[in-house]
């Protein structure tokens, strides 16, 4: 049975990071992703159960995967080969139908007692992530134990992994459930409060599903309303969406500041005819959904002293000027995964997912599933998510519902 | 020979092409046979000698008012106003009718012994202007006697030290000022009446105005009932300026209203095609136009920029009044027809303009999308008496490149207003409830009003407001050659040729409709029949 496999591959790596100069996802071809012949990795253990993927999403931590560009960082909890794929909806060999929180935590990992963030639950904040009887890995589909979602073979999940899906759900909703527990996670994690400016710079899938849990979770008294959603989204189909999910603006990328400082009533530093100007004060929270040098370097310039910025975008290596961090006492606050959240109405911490599996239902998060592929043209899957915005797409996801088939040849347009 | 009267031509089988500005550019268009071209009058002649004329008429004051010599006395605070860079279009060759009005004030107030002199820019909500261009108004030797001494000075409508709240007027509409010149024991506004629009008691109540004031005119509903502009009788805004403008004279404030017009000689002879009828051209203006469309098809849009913005117009004084300002202004009107209007027979389908790179708030500047629909929409638009030229539900089509661009120090607000406004509502009525407040009261805005040359926070609103009677009115306007994504986000439809306009208008107005082409500039105002 096929599935993709990444391996630990020095020339592939190589090859890879030379063709994602030309664009994210070029590299898929040369790289250490494979389509190979796989079995069904073995269960861990009698509390892990057999997860046949239906779809599995590419996301922005696959391809900085792919394309070598990852940080190391992640070298030592990650274990090789890897069948990559973590946004799961599958089915578990009783048919339910379910959702992987990826996450490979004590739990998982039978590591007894759990470390101190698994005990209460905030599973994203383990510290045992390379220890217990798995391989290292801090997410299925980066263990070499588990398998992922991108194999027609199938994946283990531990229970406590697995979320049952609401029958009404769509597949394509279901898939979007995991980075909407990221994108729940990080506005929890921003402790945004009534009335405050919040701008949301990228508008790629967690960007937008950042902006819908904002606003979800307002409208539902979960969480403080802001006074306004300011979106900065380089393409127009992703205006279009974060307006319809509940941005009050979506802009260009290059004039949300401008907007910042209009909704902050912000004065500015600097010519107003360079375009290198810094607002004296600004939004109260950003949310960094891209993760690079210049949007951090945009998010400082307006953030107000006392601002919260929150990455929400996998970064990598940065060069950042932090002296307006220093000088304004900017919050700067990573936020990963998921565990529980506290929200208003609930006297004990809810799972991200539920509130997330609430969120995709009630949104239809699904509508940003643009394109599926089967796995045997996963070099096309690759690409096209690494040009989703150039090319009006949101969410590329595989799709292995006729994975069991024997491959048919593909007409290519 | 006598300057001949405006004219309106019926094109047909012979008629050679017509001009069309395209801001930087102009291109020539074959119009349907059977369209009609409005042609502006030639000039009048001009004063003889402008000095004496000057002199004249401030000596011989029309209305209720003494000759100006009469009202200056030692000791006394004098202010005198003028109005700023948005006047004359294109800026005149020196020198300036400011100069050589201000320079006769000042000498008679020298010789009166009048020494508190201030000089005030009418600014109202535009930017400052530059000391070139405060040179160019008033020259160097009126410049430098004041400026140094900070007695040249520009209207501030935001430095609440310097503004009066002079009461209400009937309607309910606050009145408030520049201080210094409403407690000067005389005010002497010096005017350019460019078009009917200009003047009269909306020197005053505008030009020294605060955004207090200012709102209770400059807002949807009264441009929506100003039909038109240039027709003080039938127009709101100027209902409004007189009411308050009663007010400031009731307050105890002397206004000595001194108004000039000008002839429509506007292009330097290098450019003279420009204002010649096509079938007229001779071998030589053909030259040029070949020559120059040429040439600025191969200069970069910034190069050309420069260019045109260099030129200085040939403008003549034509005629001054000074005195009362109802008075002065009745005849400062009467001269602008005169000069100006062209009796059109009924009204067309299809209304056709050029439109140049100029309009009053981008002098030096770019000519943002914004300001092209307010110069097409807000003033051509508006050059009639009468009835519209074009019919209620017909289609306007306007030839220019409409760029995506903005001037970042001229107009900051303008590009905010494009991307957070225009993109959620092209509605004047809708962005005036929801939107103009806070951009009035932004304190950016602000800042780089009074400090730098930016206009002020709600001015894009005003623009948009210009255009309120004309949206209205209009079935759809249609912007051949322009950047299709500006086009669209202000509610308009982009074209790429004239065919193709067209043939678009005709979705609206139907197959075989009347089309008439203003032939602007030079200026023109239309009398409706």
């Amino acid at each position: 049975v096929r599935s993709l496999v990444f391996e630990r591959n020095v020339a592939r790596f190589a090859a890879a990071r030379v063709a994602s100069a030309l664009g994210s996802g070029a590299g898929a071809g040369v790289g250490p992703l494979r389509l190979t012949e796989t079995e069904a990795p073995d269960l861990p253990g009698g509390d892990w159960r057999r997860v046949m993927p239906v779809l599995s999403g590419i996301c922005g931590s696959d391809l900085a995967t792919l394309d070598g560009r990852s940080s190391r960082y992640f070298e030592e909890i990650v274990s090789f080969p890897f069948v990559p794929g973590h946004e799961i909806v599958g089915h578990l060999e009783s048919g339910e139908r379910v959702v992987i929180e990826p996450v490979l935590g004590c739990a998982a990992r039978g590591i007894v007692p759990p470390c101190a963030a698994c005990a209460e639950g905030r599973t994203g904040d383990c510290q045992q992530l390379a220890f217990g009887h798995l391989r290292p890995g801090l997410q299925t589909g980066f263990c070499a134990d588990t398998g992922g979602g991108w194999s027609a073979a199938g994946l283990v999940a531990h229970e406590s992994q697995i979320h049952a899906v609401p029958e009404s759900m769509s597949d394509a909703d279901a898939v979007t459930v995991e980075p909407t527990a990221c994108a729940v996670h990080a506005v929890l994690s921003a402790g945004v409060r009534d009335g405050e400016t919040v701008a949301v710079l990228g508008a790629g899938t967690l960007g937008l599903l950042s902006i819908a849990a904002l606003a979800h979770l307002a409208a539902t008294g979960r969480a403080e309303a802001p006074g306004s959603i300011l979106a900065g989204a380089r393409y127009e189909h992703q205006r279009r969406w974060a307006a319809e999910l509940g941005a009050t603006d979506a802009l260009d990328p290059d004039q949300l500041p401008r907007a910042v400082r209009r909704r902050s009533r912000s004065l500015a530093l600097g010519r107003p005819d360079t375009g290198a100007q810094r607002l004296t004060g600004g939004a109260d929270v950003v949310l960094d959904c891209v993760g690079s040098s210049a949007s951090i370097g945009q998010s400082l310039a307006m953030t107000r002293p006392g601002g919260r910025i929150v990455l929400v975008g996998m970064p990598g290596r940065v060069h950042v000027d932090l002296a307006p961090l220093w000088h304004r006492g900017v919050s700067l606050v990573g936020t990963y995964a998921y565990g529980v959240e506290r929200v208003a109405g609930a006297a004990e911490p809810v799972r991200t997912f539920d509130l997330a599996l609430e969120v995709a239902g009630a949104l239809s998060t699904g509508r940003l599933v643009s394109a599926t592929y089967p796995l045997e043209r996963f070099e096309e899957a690759v690409a096209h998510a690494g040009s989703a915005g150039r090319r009006g797409a949101v969410k590329v996801a595989f799709d292995l519902r006729d994975a069991a088939r024997p491959p048919r040849k593909e007409r290519h347009p | 020979m006598s300057p001949r009267p405006g004219f309106v031509l019926e094109v047909d089988r012979s008629t050679p092409p017509t001009l069309f500005w395209h801001g930087e550019r102009f291109t020539l268009e074959r119009l349907p046979e059977g369209s009609r071209v409005i042609y502006a009058p030639e000039p009048l002649a001009p004063l003889e000698d402008p000095v004496a004329a000057i002199r004249h008429a401030l000596t011989h004051p029309l209305g209720d008012s003494s000759p100006l010599p009469d009202l200056l006395r030692p000791g006394m605070k004098l202010t005198i106003c003028f109005d700023d860079v948005s006047l004359p279009l294109p800026p005149m060759q020196a020198p300036d009718a400011r100069q050589l009005v201000i320079e006769q004030v000042l000498d008679m107030a020298a010789g009166a012994g009048v020494d508190d002199v201030v000089l005030v820019a009418a600014l109202a909500l535009h930017r400052r202007m530059t000391e070139a261009e405060l040179r160019h108004a008033l020259g160097d030797r009126v410049y430098d006697a004041f400026a140094p001494h900070g007695l040249l000075t520009q209207h501030d409508a935001e430095d609440p030290d310097n503004l009066i709240f002079l009461g209400q007027t009937a309607h309910g509409e606050d009145v408030e000022i520049n201080k210094r010149a409403a407690t000067s024991d005389l005010l002497v506004y010096v005017n350019i009446n460019l078009v009917a629009m200009d003047g009269g008691h909306k020197s005053v109540a505008t030009g020294l105005a605060s955004y207090r004031s200012l709102r209770h005119h400059h807002n949807p509903a009264t441009m929506r009932h100003s039909r038109s502009f240039m027709d003080a009788p039938a127009s709101e805004l100027h209902s409004a300026n007189w009411r308050m403008g009663r007010l400031i004279a009731e307050s105890g404030v002397r206004v000595f209203q001194i108004e000039t017009t000008l002839n429509t000689d506007t292009f330097p002879s290098n450019f003279a095609f420009l204002q010649r009828r096509e079938w007229e051209w001779s071998l030589r203006d053909r030259a040029t136009y070949a020559a120059a469309s040429a040439a600025l098809d191969r200069t970069p849009a910034r190069v050309a920029r420069q260019i045109f913005h260099a030129i200085r117009s040939p403008h003549a004084l034509r005629s001054v009044h000074a005195g009362e300002v109802e008075a002065v202004h009745a005849a400062t009107t009467a001269d602008v027809w005169e000069q100006q209007g062209v009796v059109v027979e009924g009204q067309t389908d299809i209304l056709t303009m050029g439109l140049p790179y100029i309009c009053p708030y981008n002098v030096n500047s770019i000519m943002n999308p914004i300001l092209v629909a307010c110069l097409g929409l807000g003033y051509f638009f508006n050059l009639y008496r009468g009835k519209p030229l074009v019919r209620q539900g017909g289609v306007l089509i306007l030839h220019h490149p409409t760029p995506w661009e903005f001037h970042p120090g001229h107009h900051p607000s303008y590009i905010d207003f494009f991307e957070q406004v225009l993109s959620q509502t092209t509605d004047p009525g809708v962005m005036s409830e929801q939107y103009e407040q806070s951009f009035a009261t932004d304190p950016w805005y602000v800042h780089l009003y009074r400090t730098g040359h930016a206009y002020h926070g709600v001015h894009p609103f005003y623009m948009w407001y210009w255009c309120a009677h004309a949206l209205e009115h209009l079935g759809r306007v249609i912007i051949v050659g322009g950047d299709p994504r500006a086009v669209r986000r202000m509610g308009f439809s982009p074209a790429s040729t004239m065919a193709d306009a067209l043939e678009m208008a005709a979705d609206v107005v139907g197959p075989s409709p009347t089309l008439t082409h203003l032939h602007t500039p030079p200026i023109m105002m239309a009398d409706v029949q």
